[in-house]
C-alpha cells in the first residue's frame, strides 16, 4: 500500500456527500496511482458517480461535500477557487459521462467544438487546434476529416469517440469515464475500452472507471473498489477479486452474471433490492440481503445488525468491510 | 407445433431529409420463425438490427410492409375488426424494457392487474380480487395484500417490473413477448427477473420471445437463438449448439466481444439497411468474404442438423 500511496496521484479521504439530508457518500476513501486503471462498481444509487462529480468539483446544491478531502497531487481541491477549478478540469482532470454523446453541440461541427473547449484552455489558433482535432479523433479510431461532421451524421458510438478524444485534448494525468459504454453495443463497447486502455499505455493517464458492470472491470481494471448504499465494501487487485471475492455482495455481483461458457446453472444473485438511502438499515447496510445474516447465529448476528463493519486489510492491498471476515 | 409463426416478414420504414431523397430502411427483411409452448426464443442483436421491431409487430404495434404472423390458424397482420385485435391481445401480451414508464404513476397495483382481467372477461367479478393476489404471489410479490395498495413510485424498478409482468400473465397469454425486460434493472436484481421468466416457461407452458442483446442472459434463459443483423436473420438454431459453434461471422464477432478477445476487423458499424444493394450485409466488416458476398444476398441455409446461416463461406446452398 505504502508504494501506492507515495505516487498517488489522486487520494478520497473519509468523503461524505449528502443531497440535501439524505447522505448518498458516507466514508470513501480511494487512492489513485499514476497509469493505473481504478474500477469502481456498484449498482445505481450507490453513491458511484457521486463519488465522480465530487473529484470534479461538479456537485450541484443540494449536494454537497460535508466531511473529507480530495487531493489531487497533493493539493486539496476543496479548497481551490472556481477559477482555479476550471483550469483544473480538463487539464488536468477530464470527465466522460454515459450520456455524454449527446452533449455535443447539434448545430456545430465536431471540430469546431474541439477548438472552443482548447482555446477556453489555452492560446492556440483555430488552423492549429482543428489539425488536432483531427489527429485526437485518428487516435480514437476515427477518420480526421470528420472534424467537419455535424453530430447527427455520427453513430452513438462515434459520437463517444469524439467525447473520449476532446477528453484527452489536453493531455490530463486523469480521465473519468461514468459508464462510458453503457448505452452502446457490446461490440462497440468493446473497440472503445480495448482503445482506452491502447491510449493509457501510451499517454500514461490515470483512469477511474465507473460501471455497474463488473465483469467489464474484472477485465480492464488494475484494481476494483466495490460500492454498496454510499460505502466502499471490498477493494483489492482486479485478479484477487475476481478470484477470492470476500464480501457477500461482492461475491452476489459476481454470481449474477450467467456464464457463457460452461455447464447452465440456475443462479441466485441477490434477494432483495438496494436499500433506501433516507432509511438506512444499522449495523452493516448490506445485513438485511446478506445470506450469511442469521438470527440463529446470535452473537454475529448482533454485530451484524447493530455495529457498522470497518474497511480491513485482509491480505496486501484486498480490503473488506465485513463481519464475517474479521470473525 | 408452433404457438405462433411468423412468416416471411418485411418492414420498411421512410426516411428522407435536406440530404438525402427519399429512401427507405429495411428493418425487417424476409424474417421466418415460429415459437413453441414451453420454449423461450432468444432474439438477438445489437441496436438498430430490426429486432425490437419483430416484437412489435408480433404485438400487432406495427404493421409489416409484407409477411404474415400466423396465430391460431389466422394472419393477425391483416386483421382489423376490434373484437378480433382484443382476442389476440389477451393471447399475445408484451413486457417492455422501461419498468418506468409502463405503468400509470397516479394508479395503485391493483387497478394496473385488475384492468387485463375486467377487459378481457377473465374472471367472474367476485373473483378479481383473489386472481389478482394470486398473480401478485406468481410473480414473487408478497404479501400481496399490501403490494396491490401501492402506486408504482413505492416500488424498486425489479418489483415494477414483477407488476409488469403479472399484467402480461393476467389474460393467460400463450405467447409473451420480452423486449429487454432486465437491461434497465440493477445487475443484482437481474437474475430474479430471468429465473421468473424461467418458472413460467415450465408451469404455465408460454411460448416466449426473449428480445435482448445480451449473449448470456439468452443463453441463461433460452432454448432456441434468433440472431438478427441489419434486418435479417442471419443465424439460427439450438443455443448451446450455435454459442458452442457458430456459423455466422457476426456470432463469432458477438461472442468474441463478450468473450473478452481483441477484436481485429474494425471498419465500417452496423449498417441500418437503408436501400440495401444485393449482396451480404455483413460484407464490409467480415473477415472471411470471398467476392461473391458482394453480389448475391445469401439465403438462410441449413448447414447443420437445425443449426442455418446466411453466409456464403459457412453455410454455402446446396446449388
Amino acid at each position: 500500500m505504502s508504494a501506492v500511496a507515495t505516487q498517488s496521484l489522486l487520494g478520497v479521504q473519509s468523503l461524505a456527500v449528502e443531497y440535501g439530508r439524505v447522505r448518498a457518500v458516507d466514508g470513501v476513501d480511494l487512492q489513485i496511482g499514476a497509469g493505473e486503471i481504478l474500477g469502481l462498481a456498484g449498482e445505481s444509487g450507490c453513491g458511484k458517480s457521486t463519488v465522480a462529480n465530487a473529484i470534479m468539483q461538479i456537485l450541484r446544491p443540494p449536494a454537497h461535500i460535508v466531511e473529507g478531502s480530495i487531493t489531487f497531487q497533493g493539493e486539496d481541491l476543496t479548497h481551490k477557487s472556481t477559477e482555479e477549478l476550471r483550469k483544473f478540469r480538463w487539464r488536468n482532470v477530464s470527465m466522460v459521462f454515459q450520456s455524454a454523446m449527446n452533449a455535443l453541440n447539434p448545430v456545430m461541427r465536431v471540430g469546431d467544438q474541439f477548438v472552443d473547449m482548447m482555446q477556453a484552455h489555452e492560446s492556440i489558433a483555430k488552423r492549429r487546434a482543428t489539425v488536432r482535432a483531427g489527429e485526437l479523433l485518428e487516435l480514437v479510431g476515427m477518420d480526421r476529416r470528420l472534424v467537419q461532421a455535424y453530430p447527427h451524421e455520427l453513430s452513438g458510438g462515434m459520437r463517444q469517440r469524439v467525447i473520449i478524444a476532446m477528453a484527452l485534448a489536453l493531455s490530463p494525468e486523469l480521465v473519468i469515464l461514468d459508464e462510458p459504454t453503457t448505452a452502446l453495443d457490446v461490440v462497440v463497447q468493446r473497440e472503445i475500452l480495448q482503445e482506452v486502455e491502447a491510449l493509457k499505455r501510451d499517454f500514461g493517464f490515470a483512469v477511474l472507471f465507473i460501471t455497474h458492470d463488473l465483469s467489464l472491470l474484472l477485465e480492464f481494471a488494475d484494481r476494483i473498489a466495490i460500492m454498496y448504499a454510499g460505502e466502499i465494501v471490498e477493494t483489492g487487485p482486479a485478479e484477487q477479486l475476481a478470484s477470492t471475492p470476500l464480501h457477500p455482495y461482492t461475491q452476489g455481483l459476481i454470481q449474477s452474471f450467467p456464464p457463457l461458457t460452461g455447464p447452465r446453472a440456475r443462479l441466485t444473485g441477490i434477494e432483495g433490492s438496494p436499500p433506501d438511502l433516507r432509511d438506512m438499515p444499522s449495523g452493516c447496510r448490506f445485513h438485511p440481503r446478506c445470506p450469511h445474516c442469521l438470527p440463529e447465529n446470535a452473537a454475529l448476528y448482533l454485530r451484524q445488525t447493530t455495529e457498522r463493519p470497518r474497511l480491513r486489510e485482509i491480505t496486501p492491498g484486498h480490503s473488506v468491510a465485513c463481519h464475517l471476515v474479521d470473525a | 407445433m408452433s404457438a405462433l409463426e411468423v412468416r416471411d416478414l418485411s418492414k420498411n420504414f421512410a426516411v428522407g431529409g435536406a440530404l438525402l431523397h427519399r429512401a427507405h430502411v429495411h428493418a425487417v427483411e424476409d424474417v421466418s420463425f415460429s415459437l413453441r409452448p414451453g420454449t423461450i426464443t432468444a432474439l438477438v442483436g445489437e441496436s438498430g438490427s430490426g429486432k425490437s421491431t419483430v416484437a412489435r409487430i408480433i404485438a400487432k404495434l406495427y404493421d409489416p410492409t409484407s409477411g404474415s404472423v400466423v396465430f391460431d390458424g389466422g394472419d393477425i397482420a391483416r386483421v382489423r375488426n376490434r373484437r378480433d385485435v382484443l382476442r389476440y391481445r389477451s393471447q399475445v401480451q408484451m413486457i417492455f424494457q422501461d419498468p418506468f414508464g409502463s405503468l400509470n404513476p397516479v394508479k395503485t397495483v391493483r387497478h394496473h392487474i385488475e384492468r387485463p382481467l375486467r377487459i378481457h372477461r377473465i374472471v367472474p367479478s367476485s373473483q378479481i380480487d383473489d386472481r389478482v393476489h394470486e398473480l401478485l404471489r406468481t410473480v414473487g410479490l408478497v404479501p400481496p395484500e399490501e403490494v396491490a395498495a401501492k402506486y408504482p413510485h413505492e416500488l424498486s424498478g425489479g418489483q415494477r417490473q414483477r407488476v409488469a409482468i403479472a399484467r402480461a400473465l393476467a389474460v393467460e397469454p400463450k405467447v409473451v413477448l420480452a423486449d429487454e425486460p432486465t437491461s434497465m434493472l440493477d445487475v443484482s436484481i437481474r437474475i430474479g427477473i430471468l429465473n421468473l421468466m424461467l418458472e413460467l416457461k415450465e408451469q404455465h407452458e408460454i411460448a416466449f420471445l426473449y428480445v435482448t442483446h445480451d449473449l448470456a442472459s439468452a443463453r441463461y434463459l433460452a432454448d432456441d437463438i434468433l440472431v438478427m443483423y441489419a434486418g435479417q436473420i442471419v443465424e439460427r438454431g439450438p443455443i448451446e449448439r450455435v454459442l458452442a459453434e457458430p456459423l455466422h461471422p457476426y456470432t463469432r464477432l458477438l461472442l468474441a466481444s463478450v468473450h473478452g478477445e481483441r477484436i481485429e476487423e474494425r471498419h465500417g458499424r452496423s449498417s441500418a439497411a437503408v436501400d440495401p444493394a444485393e449482396g451480404c450485409r455483413f460484407v464490409t466488416r467480415c473477415p472471411i468474404a470471398v467476392p461473391v458476398c458482394r453480389q448475391v444476398t445469401p439465403g438462410l441455409v441449413e448447414a447443420r442438423p437445425g443449426q442455418s446461416a446466411r453466409c456464403h463461406v459457412t453455410a454455402p446452398s446446396a446449388d
